[in-house]
Formats: C-alpha cells, structure tokens, sequence
C-alpha cells in the first residue's frame, strides 16, 4: 500500500524545483489567480474547512487564527511566517525552503490576502546560508514576475514581502520572541493577553504561521478543502512532513497523512540501524516527551500522540538505538534549554542551570537515587511557571527518560559513570557495513 | 537619514545601510540585518559598528549593544575567514558529532571559539541546525557540509587553512567567505542561489519510495 501522499515534496527531484520556471511549470501560482478572485473570508473559510493546523509544533488551526484578525478596523494588518526551525530534531522546513520557496511565497500572497495584510515578513534563522539565498531570490524573482508589489496580477492587492534574517536564537521561534526580535529588540517571550492577533507586530493585528502551514495554503485553494481533509484522521487532517533522523538505515523525509505510525515509518526507512534495536524516540523534537519501542503503533496525529503522553510537536521523529545513553542524550538536550533560555523568568532561567548541574553529576555517577527525585522538583518548579513552552519543554526530556528508564539512571550511580560507549553509537561503528 | 553619519564606512557601505533601513515600516526592526551587513564589512561588531547603527537609527549605542550580545552569531572578536560550526547538540552529538568536534579542535589546537593563527579557521560547536537527517552536520560559513566523519571533517579544515575548500554539499559552487555570507544574511543578493542541488537524497527519500511504490502497483 502507497502510503505516502507527495504534495510539498511532490516536485522536489526536478533540478530547478526551487526557481520560478520549475515552480511554474508544475503548476505554481495558479492557486493565487484563484484566491485573488475570491472574497478573502471565503479563503478564510476554505482553511477552516480544510482541517489544517498549525505545523510549528502546537497544532492551533490555522483559518480559526486568521478568522481572529479584526476586520474593518482600519489598522494595518501584518503576516509573519515563522522559519526559525531550530527546535532539536526538526529539519523539515529548511530542505523544503531550499528545494521550492515559492510555494511558501505563494501561501504568504494568498494569506495576507485573506487577512488584508498588506506587508508580510519571512523571519529564517540566521544558520543556513544557502536557503536565505533561495528565498532571497525567489522573492525578488516574485516581484519581478508582478506576484509581490503593488496590484498583484491585475487585481488590486498590494503587498510588500520582507526576509528577515536572525542570529542565532532557538527563543525567537516562540512567536512572540521572534516578533521583537523582528522589531529589533532582543528576542523575549511578550505577556500574553493581547494576544498577535490583536496586538502583535508593532502592536498592530499579526498572523505568526509557520513555513510548512503556510506552504500548504496553495494547495489547499487549488484542490479545495474537502480534498485535503479526505487525508488523514478525524480531527488532525491533511498531509504533513514527518523528519526521520539517527539510527535508522535511510534518514530523510517522508510526506504522509497525519495518522501514520513510526512502525510504518521505519519500515519504509529501511529498518533501525541493521544490527541494532529501537530505544527511544521523540514525536516531535525534543521538547516533546519520548516515547519508546511500546509506541511504534500509536497513530502521528494531533490526539493519536497526546493520548500516548506526548505531543506532535514538529513531527522530527529522532531514532537513537539500544547503543545510546539516555542520560547523555538528556543532558545534551537539558544543556541546550539552559544555553538557550532567554533568561526572563527565574525559574526557567535558575531552574535549566541546576537541571544541567543535577543531570551531569548523575551522568558521572555521583549522588544518590533521592536526586532523581531532585531533578523532578526542579522541573516541577519550572512547568507552568514560567513565561514559555521554553521551560516546559526543558522538563519534557527529563519527566519522560525518568519514566521510561529510571533503572538506567540509576545504573550510572552504581556503576560510578557511564556504563556506555559513545564509539558504538557514532555512524562510523557501523559505516562500513551499510 | 537626517544628519549626516559621521563613520568610517564608505558611501558605497552608507548607501547599502540606508537601503536596509527602508526595508521596514519602522527603522528600528533593521538592527539585526545591519549588524550582519557590519559583519560583511569587518567581519565582527565593532565598537564603531554599534555607533554607526545607533546614529543610523537614532537610538542610544547601549541599546544596539544590548541587542547584538543577545543573538550568538554576532561575533565580538574576529572569527577565521572559514568559520566552522560543529553540531554537537543530541542526535548529531550522538552519531558522531562530539568525535568529530573533539577531534578537530585537537587536529588544530584551538580551543571552541578559538581561531588558526593564520587566521583561516575557526570553530564553534553548534546546536542543531536543521539537518539531522544528513548527521553528522558541519557547518562552514554557515553553509552546509552533510553526512561528516573524523576525517572529512580534518580533511575539511585542512583544506580551508590551504585555502581551497570543497563546495558545501548542499550549497554553491564555491564556499564564500566568512564576511561574503555575512552580507547575504544581510539580505544582499550575491546572485549565487542558482548554484547547487536543489535537495539531497534524504530530503528526497520519501518522494522516491512514493514514486516507486506506486510504479509498482
Ligand atoms: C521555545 C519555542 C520555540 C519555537 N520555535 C518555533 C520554530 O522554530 N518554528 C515555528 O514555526 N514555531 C516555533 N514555535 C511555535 C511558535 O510559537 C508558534 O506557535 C508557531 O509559529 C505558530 O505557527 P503555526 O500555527 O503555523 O504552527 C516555538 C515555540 C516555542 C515555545
Ligand atoms: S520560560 Fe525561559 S525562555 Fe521562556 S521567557 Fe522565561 S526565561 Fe525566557
Ligand atoms: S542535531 Fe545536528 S542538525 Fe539537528
């Protein structure tokens, strides 16, 4: 059974998939003379009925969000796509900006549209030079083809596309970071109420989507809602791009129906790393619970992985085989969340400090089994105390690998360090018998 | 524009700067592209950097500073011409990149941030950067170099010091220097976007096994 539905990914092998000409010849930007003929809450409609949510982690629909924005209110309005992609294990909206950035400039036209924006940014991270290139000049090649500037193929919509360029800010992902950042102030999560909606980029009403949401707008208005929500479950429809990284035989990309499960997934990939056996896995990142070889089964949608103790997140399904530590693994993440916390709330700020402080003198064996119970409290004083989902997500990897694999921390303390081998988990174990 | 700036910059530099500004609704939101476009020039923020930036923008310098300390690819030294990022968070970590990280910086005895004497090299580890499907990830310039072990990473770094760097595996046909990908993070069009592959295999696994699959029904 084919599984896979290609749609984002389906021009991705032609060399020239990421110019206008190849874009065009697959049939890009007919969906915008489309939209530009409709009434723009009919489109507004159309991607509610379509199903689609938010694929930057938290899963909020995306039309109900655009249906937020006050209309009538004589206020400029502003679309800000979110391609900061720098939570650990997502690596789907990078290669998709690289190998076509015009389907997401063409969801961008078609939803400043539908919420009368008349300026939109796109905010990348500032790491991945070569894609800031591609969109660079898929948006001036835009303007030029008369799809960005002023009367957008005739019909009087006018809308200025601006890439915005970080610097190395895992917080600016969070929308309302990134949003002053994109003012030009340090990158800080903002108190929420008002909410973007009503008062987000220069306090005016702001949609914040993510590449991948965005990207598949034009699809969604070319073939119709019914046609989208036809895929995937009941209530997380439509396609989605699930990032397959580690120990696995074939990493990549696999563009499949919200639903499908890991089991499915690696059997596809070629099977775990030949010789070796699942361990550990996250849904979506590492600020998702990991799950274990128990859920191979457990359906990757919204509800599907909820139910199960997690969340979908960004669907970066990261492998690590029997060969890996999970303490290791947590610290490294535990470390991230520390470096990368913006320092605005003490709990999250102090809190991933003595997490990192707890978890690497676990990892070297020293301490007593009452400090796992430590490393719950500290993560229990930082869940939904703080300012972000930063901190809950530093808590996740750690709650998780507690429940999972308590006998393994506990073995570091026996054992007086790590009763593992990095060597044996590196590729090069193994190069030579792929 | 008002007053006149007084800096160092050339015109030609002004001129560019004042192009970024009238990119935005509101002039403060060019901070972060004017500091990379500063790192295009000089390679790190200097104190007359900031200066320039609050004159341009009309805002106190303490408040650019406060800005450019946050973001870590705004460097307060010089880097090498060939700046190197190595990805050491979990998963790249764990397939190799921690080897690879330890094993460069001894092979050429620098420590993290630490850059060659001659000046070619230097070398970060860096957290994930959106590639684990191609670790273990080097990173040069902000470019990419997919799928590293031990020795292409020396290899790597070798061939920087000799100046003539292999082409990033996803990226042009040439790997530009450390100041010329600064001006494109600027937003500065180097007319180079056309060069190299559109994806790597793994990018395009799904699609493959699609098209095979359903050849084959
Ligand atoms: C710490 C943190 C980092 C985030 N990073 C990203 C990111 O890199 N890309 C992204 O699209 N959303 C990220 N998000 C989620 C955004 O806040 C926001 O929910 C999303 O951009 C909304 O778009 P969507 O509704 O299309 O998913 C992050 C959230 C948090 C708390
Ligand atoms: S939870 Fe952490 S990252 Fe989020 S605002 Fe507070 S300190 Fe900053
Ligand atoms: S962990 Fe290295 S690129 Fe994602």
């Amino acid at each position: 059974m084919n599984t896979l539905t290609p749609v984002l990914s389906a021009f991705w092998d032609q060399k020239d998939s990421f110019t206008m000409e190849g874009y065009k010849r697959n049939g890009g930007y007919l969906a915008l003379a489309k939209a530009l003929a409709m009434d723009p809450d009919k489109i507004i409609e159309e991607v509610k009925e379509s199903g689609l949510r938010g694929r930057g982690g938290a899963g909020f629909p995306t039309g109900m969000k655009w249906g937020f924005i006050p209309q009538g209110d004589q206020k400029d309005h502003y679309l800000v796509v979110n391609a900061d992609e720098s939570e650990p294990g997502t690596c789907k909206d990078t290669p998709l900006l690289m190998a076509n950035p015009h389907v997401l400039i063409e969801g961008v036209i078609i939803a400043s549209y539908a919420i009368r924006a008349n300026h939109a940014f796109i905010y990348i991270r500032g790491e991945v030079t070569h894609v800031v290139r591609r969109v660079q000049q898929a948006i001036e090649d835009a303007y030029s083809a008369g799809l960005l500037g002023k009367n957008i193929l005739g019909k009087g919509f006018d809308l200025e596309l601006v890439l915005h360029v970080g610097a190395g800010a895992y917080i600016c992902g969070e929308e309302t970071a990134l949003l002053d950042s994109l003012e030009g102030f340090r990158g800080q999560p903002r108190l929420r109420p008002p909410f973007p909606a009503i008062a987000g980029l220069y306090a005016r009403p702001t949609v914040v989507n993510n590449v991948e949401s965005i990207a598949s707008v034009p699809s969604i208005i070319a073939n119709g809602a019914q046609w989208f929500a036809s895929m995937g479950t009941e209530k997380s429809k439509g396609f989605t791009l699930y990032s397959l990284s580690g120990h696995i035989t074939n990493p990549g990309q696999f563009e499949a129906p919200l639903g499908i499960t890991l089991r499915e997934l690696i059997d596809m990939a070629g099977g775990v790393r030949a010789g070796h056996k699942l361990k550990f896995w996250t849904p979506g990142g590492s600020s998702t619970p990991m799950f274990t070889d128990a859920h191979l089964d457990v359906p990757l949608d919204y509800e599907g992985v909820a139910a199960a103790g997690s969340m979908l997140g960004t669907k970066a399904l990261q492998i690590f085989d029997e060969t890996t530590c999970v303490v290791r693994a947590v610290l490294r993440w535990t470390e991230f969340y520390k470096h990368e916390s913006c320092g605005k709330c003490t709990p999250c700020r102090e809190g991933t400090w003595w997490l990192v402080q707890a978890l690497k003198n676990l990892e070297n064996g020293q301490g007593a089994p009452e400090d796992l119970e430590k490393l719950l409290d500290i993560c229990d004083n930082i869940m939904g105390r703080s300012f972000c989902a930063l901190a809950d997500g530093a808590a996740s990897p750690i709650i998780s690998s507690l429940q999972y694999f308590r006998d393994e921390y506990l073995e570091h303390l026996k054992n007086g360090g790590c009763p593992f081998d990095p060597a044996a988990s590196t590729i090069f174990a193994t190069a030579g018998l792929r | 524009m008002n007053q006149p700036i007084s800096s160092p910059y050339s015109d030609k530099d002004l001129a560019v700067m004042d192009s970024i500004v009238k990119r935005y609704p509101r002039t403060r939101s060019a901070i972060m592209p004017l500091l990379h476009y500063l790192q295009s020039i000089e390679g790190y923020v200097t104190e007359t950097g900031i200066e320039t930036i609050a004159q341009i923008l009309s805002l106190e310098s303490a408040e650019v500073n406060a800005v450019a300390t946050f973001y870590t690819q705004y460097k307060r030294k010089p880097v090498g011409q060939y700046h190197v990022g190595i990805c050491t968070n979990t998963l790249c970590a764990v397939m190799g990149g921690d080897a690879i990280y330890q094993s460069v910086l001894e092979h050429l005895g620098i420590e993290n941030d630490g850059v060659t004497d001659d000046g070619k090299v230097s070398v970060e580890h860096i957290e994930c950067n959106a590639a684990c499907d191609y670790a273990p990830v080097v990173m040069a310039n902000w470019e990419f170099y997919d799928n590293q072990n031990v020795e292409s990473a020396k290899d790597l770094v070798d061939s920087m010091r000799q100046g003539n760097p292999p082409p990033p595996t996803r990226g042009p046909d040439r790997l530009v220097t450390w100041k010329e990908a600064s001006a494109v993070l600027a937003g500065i069009n180097d007319g180079l976007a056309h060069q190299g592959v559109q994806a790597g295999d793994p990018t395009l696994l799904g699609l493959k096994i699609a098209k095979n699959s359903k050849g084959g029904e």
